[in-house]
């Protein structure tokens, strides 16, 4: 039993942390929230080239062969800097379908693109009724001259405005909320009949939606099985919610030390706001919330690298934990950093945005606390 | 990051489990949870004598003092495989707490006297730390011991001493000087029970159990060879064992037993027509504290992790005080919830038969006694100052 990294990892992790640090300031990251397209790819190309986008692929498509270890020091470090550029869209949703489900024409045509930086990519799965529901689809691709026509609308797609490249869930048979019967399919997000509106969200990502129609996809396109894209956009999902929970974690970090940084400088009634046993109380809870969510972080992990059973409890109970600790962190920080943590200048509103919009995606707090139950209990 | 057990532990588990499916049998399982002393005293010391026959008395002890010399996971599996069985800790006292400051801090005298009898649970300690006027500000203790030859003459009272009633000795500590800050003037002392001048008073406390009991001393005379270490010194040799007494407060497999506990009840009771485990109040309840204590059951390990490989427990074990008690409270309320009605019944009443339910004394007296937990072993408010200092800088 042990909680140490390898020295490949820390060399990541220092890698990522560094170039934040030294790259990815304050400044800069406004800059790139308030520009147009809400990243910077000169940025992106530099992530390219530390290696970073290749790490979930296999290296006979020159990825680096990296697991949910490594996954989660880069989306830790990521966080801490709230970095805007599609690292969960392009690689793990968008990359993640490709490397789990895509057969080999697929992955050798188009991954090397997203590991050389020059290929953004974005998972359209979200329709205006689906909330939380994967299965909950009524986009439809039928038949048509030996391939499919898609028509329908896919929302909030996270990279969908700078998305160059799509995979769009699609229903091939069934009824609307069956699992059964969703296909997956790779297409250029300029082709012929996609209309795509774009716009910004709380934590400053440019999101679309994406109307379909009559739009062609040739049979090669096709993402995993026919009919079968419900199992491989699960599993897809569930490795999303811990790298999610990894960049939650992250935030999380930055909120506790930059709040307890405040009151140790900040001072009323003549003394330090850090030294009055009720804010300190305080502290120390989230510290608390903090270290057990983190405990929760590694548990999924292990669970997933050991191939444990309760691997699905386990990520459940993860986002669970990220979203009720997330809310008391923010929550807290704004509180003790007193007026200045309303401002839009300060920068703990952002990452407070950010956990917030974490917590929304793939599932809030209640819902994965609703499927932990009925894991456990039925 | 690997939590998978190695091939060994996993025969190690396999071990441990076919020791204690033998060893702990129905007829010392009653025994253990009787209410009266007259039954459960004999009871313990025949379970923790069949622990020590097998070598498995004192798993934190160094090899060489008679403990197993055991990493952290097998200490881990040890501690899961009885905790999942309902069967009880050893008594803390001389095992958990006396014990290893005597064989760090203590003379060779000592140890040949001392730990011998412990680890055979032949003699029975209590602790003698908090007093009337000093709870979570320990160090501001007044029992004094003032020398006179080769003795102190110790005058004083502790309070909350558990089974005070039932034990051969007493560890102290005493006030020996009133120079310098207060935790200077600290000395450790032995003291034997049947020492002439010492009184032990009930307690009853909410559980309406005699547990805890305040000790008076008077004019006691304790042999200077029964001090620790240096005199003045004592506040240190407590203080180092401390943290490990922490960290077993955490108390996690126990947790996870609870919750085990309380779902087999709440599958078994019904409210018009629903098990219990099937409302979906119910079942929030339960997994808001389930997902807390997945979550300090890997907290725990990060620690005893980072402990293996050499670091000294810190105030992580304040944190692990905090979250464990708070979680075994929840336990506890939870069970109570499931009892209903029942858990208003007292020990000692009607055997489950006749009263129609099995849990509701139970509930109640765990409910009840772990009050406590938040607040012995340094209040949880304690806690969050030591982690404030210590951990946040403030």
């Amino acid at each position: 039993m042990n909680f140490d990294f390898t020295e490949e990892q820390v060399m990541l992790r220092d890698s990522v942390a560094r170039y934040v640090q030294d790259d990815y300031d304050w400044d800069t990251r406004v800059a790139i929230a308030n520009s147009e397209t809400g990243m910077d790819l000169t940025k992106w190309q530099t992530f390219a080239e530390l290696g970073w986008l290749s790490i979930p692929f296999a290296e006979e498509h020159g990825g680096f062969g990296g697991g949910a270890v490594d996954v989660m020091l880069v989306m830790e470090e990521l966080g801490k800097g709230l970095v805007l550029e599609p690292y969960l869209a392009t690689v793990l949703l968008y990359g993640g379908l490709l490397h789990k489900g895509g057969n080999s024409e697929l992955q050798a045509a188009y991954i090397p693109a997203i590991i050389d930086g020059s290929c953004l990519g974005a998972f359209a799965y979200l329709e205006r009724q689906s909330r939380f529901e994967l299965a909950d689809v009524k986009t439809t691709a039928s038949a048509s001259d030996g391939g499919y026509m898609l028509n329908g609308e896919k929302v909030v797609v996270f990279n969908g405005a700078s998305a160059d490249q799509l995979i769009v869930s699609a229903r091939t048979s069934g009824e609307q909320s069956d699992e059964h019967g969703i296909t997956l399919f790779l297409l250029p997000a300029d082709a012929d009949g996609i209309e795509r509106v774009s716009y910004r969200m709380m934590d400053g990502q440019v999101v679309a939606n994406i109307v379909l129609k009559d739009v062609k996809v040739d049979a090669g396109h096709v993402v995993g099985e026919l009919d079968n894209g419900f199992a491989l956009m699960t599993a897809v999902v569930m490795d999303a919610n811990i790298a999610l929970s990894a960049e939650a974690i992250g935030i999380m970090a930055q909120l506790n030390s930059k709040t307890v940084e405040y009151t140790r400088t900040r001072e009323q009634f003549g003394v330090a706001l850090g030294k009055f046993q009720a804010l300190q109380h305080r502290m120390v809870d989230t510290f608390m919330s903090y270290e057990q969510a983190k405990s929760l972080l590694y548990r999924a992990v292990c669970a997933l690298t050991d191939d444990a059973e309760d691997e699905v409890q386990a990520i459940h109970a993860l986002r669970v934990m990220i979203d009720k600790a997330g809310k008391h962190i923010f929550g807290e920080a704004i509180q003790l950093h007193g007026g200045m943590g309303i401002t839009d200048e300060l920068d703990i509103g952002h990452y407070a945005k950010r956990l917030m919009m974490i917590n929304t995606t793939f599932g809030n707090g209640d819902y994965h606390q609703a499927k932990f139950n009925a894991v456990r209990y039925n | 990051m690997d939590t998978r057990f190695a091939p060994e532990d996993i025969a190690f588990r396999d071990e441990v489990a076919e020791f204690f499916d033998s060893a702990y049998d129905t007829d010392i399982e009653a025994r253990l949870s009787s209410f009266d002393a007259a039954v459960f005293k004999p009871a313990i010391i025949e379970w923790q004598k069949r622990l020590y026959e097998r070598g498995w008395i004192a798993p934190g002890w160094p090899k060489e003092y008679g403990g197993t010399g055991w990493d952290a996971t097998k200490a881990f599996i040890f501690e899961s495989e009885r905790a999942s069985r309902g069967i009880p800790e050893v008594i803390p006292f001389g095992l958990k707490m006396v014990g290893p400051v005597i064989y760090t801090f203590g003379s060779d005298e000592q140890k040949e006297r001392f730990l011998p009898r412990i680890l055979s649970s032949d003699e029975w300690w209590c602790q003698g730390y908090s007093e009337p006027g000093a709870g979570s500000d320990l160090a501001s203790l007044k029992t004094r011991a003032v020398r006179e030859g080769d003795e102190y003459v110790v005058n004083g009272a502790k309070i909350w001493t558990t089974y005070a009633q039932l034990a051969d000795w007493i560890f102290c500590l005493v006030r020996t000087s009133s120079e310098g800050k207060k935790q200077e003037g600290i000395s450790f002392l032995l003291i034997d029970m049947k020492s002439p001048g010492i009184k032990v008073n009930p307690i009853v406390s909410i559980d309406a159990k005699h547990s805890l009991n305040e000790v008076e001393f008077n004019d006691v005379r304790v042999p200077v060879a029964n001090r620790i270490g240096e005199e003045n010194r004592g506040w240190t040799y407590a203080k180092a064992l401390l943290a490990h007494e922490r960290t077993a407060i955490a108390g996690v497999a126990d947790s996870k037993r609870g919750v085990e506990v309380v779902r087999q009840y709440a599958s078994a009771e019904v409210n018009g027509g629903t098990r219990l485990i099937d409302e979906p109040l119910f079942q929030k309840r339960l997994s808001d504290l389930e997902i807390e204590l997945m979550a300090l059951e890997f907290t725990e390990l990060r620690v005893l992790a980072s402990v293996a490989s050499g670091d000294a427990p810190g105030a992580e074990s304040s944190m692990l005080k905090i979250k464990g008690t708070e979680i075994q409270q929840q336990v506890q309320e939870l069970a109570m919830e499931v009892a209903a009605y029942y858990q208003g019944v007292l020990p000692g009443g009607p055997e489950p038969d006749v009263l129609g339910n099995s849990l509701g004394p139970k509930a109640f007296k765990n409910y009840m006694y772990g009050r406590a937990a938040t607040i012995y072993g340094g209040s949880n408010e304690v806690q969050r100052n030591i982690i404030a200092k210590a951990v946040l800088g403030l």
